[in-house]
């Protein structure tokens, strides 16, 4: 299968890259590793006039704790996540959830920028963001700015970010090497969850649950949380994982199917990160 | 536009159309013809090369996005053509090939995965071999041959 004819640039900086957005972003659409959007393109779901490759700027390749955060350059790879030792002792969940992601193939090129971007319901890396309260910086003709990724996405590959604007960084608080769980149920190794559940015990000592593909975007159970929060047992705060939800029905499950999934996922992910 | 790529330690040149995916461009540019195209949807790992070093589907990657990189195939493993690499050697020794389709992607998969992981256990070839499809599911000798190649005994 072959994209649509389009025309590549590769910007060398970030300014220009962001020029390039201000001047073609309602025609381009910004490449890193690819491994959502090549498939796109190849399926003719998509077909860019433009294609700007941001993938080999070092700017957006960054990974360094910042005060009371880890800041993460959106072209930093899900391998580079893996393989981090300052995240391993930070903020370990990311490394985890990043070793689910695909296959080694995938993981050497799909970036952690890429994922946020294009939000797929079924994507890792959003709903484990969304577990950490982390934020996506944008950055765009008039500067920067931060969007908590709670409210970052509007629905089904949606989000907040302007056609010129880029996903420039990923922050996270640095929760530390445990407290975490990821329970992803997928029916052969390299698929995309059917369901995922993502724990992350903040700072102050919340305990956040972040549920993959039970909604058109990344959700927190809210519920679970409330529950917990309350004293309530692990047993008991996961049965409420599914309360309020209207997950989608595909061939790999009913939505029935899925919020029992999602109180099992759950269940399983707390008994790991905080029994 | 004007690609530059090193192959199988060659500098090639080639004036492409920037949709050109990398595995047409080593197919068809440059006759190199081990890479195979499987599932075309970054599925079944047949495509598998190595981009400076490290494994990749390359039909979901760019020629363009491979530009001024280094780029590994089946055929780069040996400068005689013969099975002299480790990896290659082991497929041989174990029969770790039936149809012999899916062969050059796992090689170049496993390749990758012992240069990450030189103390491979057989749970990690198997999970590390998660991108790679065997339709013959002769999944047993492919990884008895990884673990050989890394100098493993696949009996153990």
């Amino acid at each position: 299968m072959i994209p649509v004819a389009f025309d590549y640039q590769r910007p060398q900086t970030l300014d220009e890259a962001v020029a390039l957005l201000a001047t073609r972003g309602e025609d381009a659409t910004v490449l890193a590793g690819g491994h959502s959007l090549l498939p796109v393109m190849k399926l003719r779901m998509a077909a860019p006039e433009l294609v700007i490759d941001i993938g080999r700027l070092a700017e957006l390749r960054h990974l360094r704790v910042e005060g009371d955060e880890i800041a993460i350059g959106a072209a930093t790879r899900y391998r580079d996540l893996v393989t981090s030792t300052v995240l391993a002792a930070e903020c370990a969940l990311l490394p985890a959830v990043a070793a689910t992601v695909g296959d080694p193939q995938v993981r050497h090129r799909g970036t952690l920028g890429g994922a946020i971007a294009h939000g797929d319901p079924a994507g890792d890396m959003p709903a484990a963001i969304l577990a950490l309260d982390g934020t996506v910086v944008l950055q765009g003709p008039n500067g920067r700015r931060s969007v908590p990724v709670a409210e970052f996405y509007t629905g089904l590959f949606s989000t907040v970010r302007e056609p010129d604007e880029l996903v420039v960084e990923i922050r996270v608080p640095r929760t530390g090497a445990t407290g975490w769980a990821y329970e992803k149920f997928t029916r052969r190794s390299n698929d995309w969850a059917i369901v995922a559940v993502a724990v992350a015990t903040m700072p102050s000592g919340a305990v956040n649950v972040a549920m993959v593909n039970m909604a058109g975007t990344p959700i927190r159970a809210t519920a679970t949380e409330a529950a917990l929060a309350e004293g309530k047992s692990i047993v008991d705060a996961a049965a409420l994982a599914a309360e309020g939800t209207n997950p989608p029905a595909d061939t790999h499950g009913t939505p029935e199917y899925r919020r029992h999934l999602a109180q099992v996922l759950t269940r399983r992910a707390l008994q790991t990160a905080i029994a | 536009m004007k690609v530059e790529i090193n192959v199988n330690g060659t500098a090639t040149t080639a004036d492409v159309e920037p949709r050109t995916l990398l595995v047409h461009y080593l197919r068809d540019n440059l006759g190199l013809k081990a890479t195979n195209i499987g599932c075309d949807t970054t599925s079944c790992g047949a495509c598998t090369v190595l981009l400076d070093g490290e494994s990749v589907k390359s039909c979901t990657v760019l020629a363009a996005q491979a530009d001024g990189l280094s780029v590994t195939t089946m055929e780069g493993l040996s400068d005689d053509g013969t099975l002299s690499h480790p990896v290659t050697a082991a497929f041989r020794q174990e029969h770790g090939l039936q149809c012999g389709f899916c062969t050059p992607g796992m090689v170049m998969a496993a390749v990758s995965l012992i240069e990450e992981n030189p103390d491979l256990t057989e749970a990690d070839v198997r999970s590390g071999l998660e991108g790679n499809l065997c339709r013959c599911t002769g999944y047993h000798n492919i990884v008895r041959a990884v673990l050989v190649a890394a100098g493993k005994d696949p009996d153990a």
